[in-house]
């Protein structure tokens, strides 16, 4: 069975090109281990109430409908975005990326809200997470506490909540991306681990399931070694197959 | 018609980066005696006279703000 995830365009939408490819380098990578063709990315368009028959829906970066109100405030209305609700409440994996994770907060799929960074710039950067949940359907191909090198960059990157809030998140193991700093070849950490203000260093969530996952960095920008930092960004992908196969056996 | 203004600011717990860089320029600008800024939106919207309370107030909660991060007031303003 191939795998079908789509990937939602929006107005201002700058990184499906880029999240579809991840998912074409995840089915690669997947045939090079001996599998047949098993993912395929699905372009789905904001402006539909049709999901295509997708799997799984990758909601990515970008500033939807110009960051207008509040980032993915308007997007998170679009008439896909309805589909996108009721298919993730049955169970269908989603993987929010950036504007993605601030849609899918404004959507009520996931817990808080993102705000402006705390230093009010735009970050750009390779940046170093820790994944602190491998059992989520999008990071099960990493080692736990496993540190990955991935592109962050946006404005609206805060990760707030109020503390009763952070306090379940970490106790129900629901923070899957934390910010860590660098570490030197000689062992000492070098420069903030945290980007924009986030509370707790939280890069990244889960909800209750395991199956929506938000987070600001880019994993779909780190998926080889000529366009990015790493692959490290791939084995969210990769895990997403796993979980769909899994589900379908 | 009927004119009515929904105020929309960052809750009191949430930091505000936006407010504290206009409260810092202020010194620099020559005005002293201001404590703290912050930073907000202001809605102006023209309403039927068919709108009432409770449909301003699902606009402002659900849509016009997060409940996450802010708090709204919604008035009707006489012309």
């Amino acid at each position: 069975m191939t795998a079908k995830v789509g990937v939602i365009t929006f107005p201002g939408t700058l990184d499906d090109v880029d999240a579809a490819r991840a998912v074409r380098h995840a089915d690669r990578e997947a045939c090079s281990q001996g599998r047949a063709r098993e993912l395929e990315a699905v372009s789905l368009w904001h402006g539909d109430h049709d999901l295509r028959g997708v799997d799984a829906v990758v909601v990515p970066g970008g500033f939807s409908y110009g960051d207008y109100l509040r980032a993915g405030a308007i997007a998170r209305f679009a008439p896909v975005m309805g589909e996108v609700i009721e298919a993730a409440r049955n169970g269908m994996p989603v993987l929010g990326i950036c504007n993605g994770f601030q849609i899918l907060c404004e959507a009520g799929l996931l817990p808080g809200a993102l705000v402006r960074n705390h230093k009010l710039h735009f970050v750009c950067r390779d940046q170093w997470l820790r994944v602190e949940n491998t059992s989520t359907a999008w990071t099960t191909r990493y080692e736990p506490g496993a540190e990955i090198l991935v592109p962050v960059k946006n404005g609206e990157g805060a990760y707030m909540a109020d503390e009763p809030t952070l306090d379940a998140l970490e106790g129900d193991g629901r923070v899957v991306f934390r910010y860590v700093a660098e570490t030197c070849s000689q062992g000492r950490t070098m420069g903030a681990a945290n980007p924009n203000g986030s509370r707790r260093d939280i890069a990244g969530i889960s909800d209750p399931t395991g199956r929506i996952v938000g987070l600001m960095p880019h994993p779909e920008h780190a998926i080889d070694a000529l366009t990015g930092p790493s692959d490290d960004g791939l084995g969210m992908f990769l895990s997403a197959l796993d979980a769909l196969q899994g589900a379908a056996a | 018609m009927a004119k009515v203004v929904v105020d929309v600011m960052p809750k009191p717990e949430i930091l505000d980066p936006q407010g504290q860089a206009v409260a810092r320029a202020l010194p620099r600008l020559g005005f002293d005696g201001v404590a703290d800024v912050r930073q907000g939106k202001h809605f102006e919207l023209e309403v039927d006279d068919s709108v009432d309370d409770a449909t301003l107030a699902k606009i402002a909660e659900g849509f016009l703000s997060n409940p996450v991060i802010e708090d709204f007031v919604v008035r009707r303003v006489s012309e």
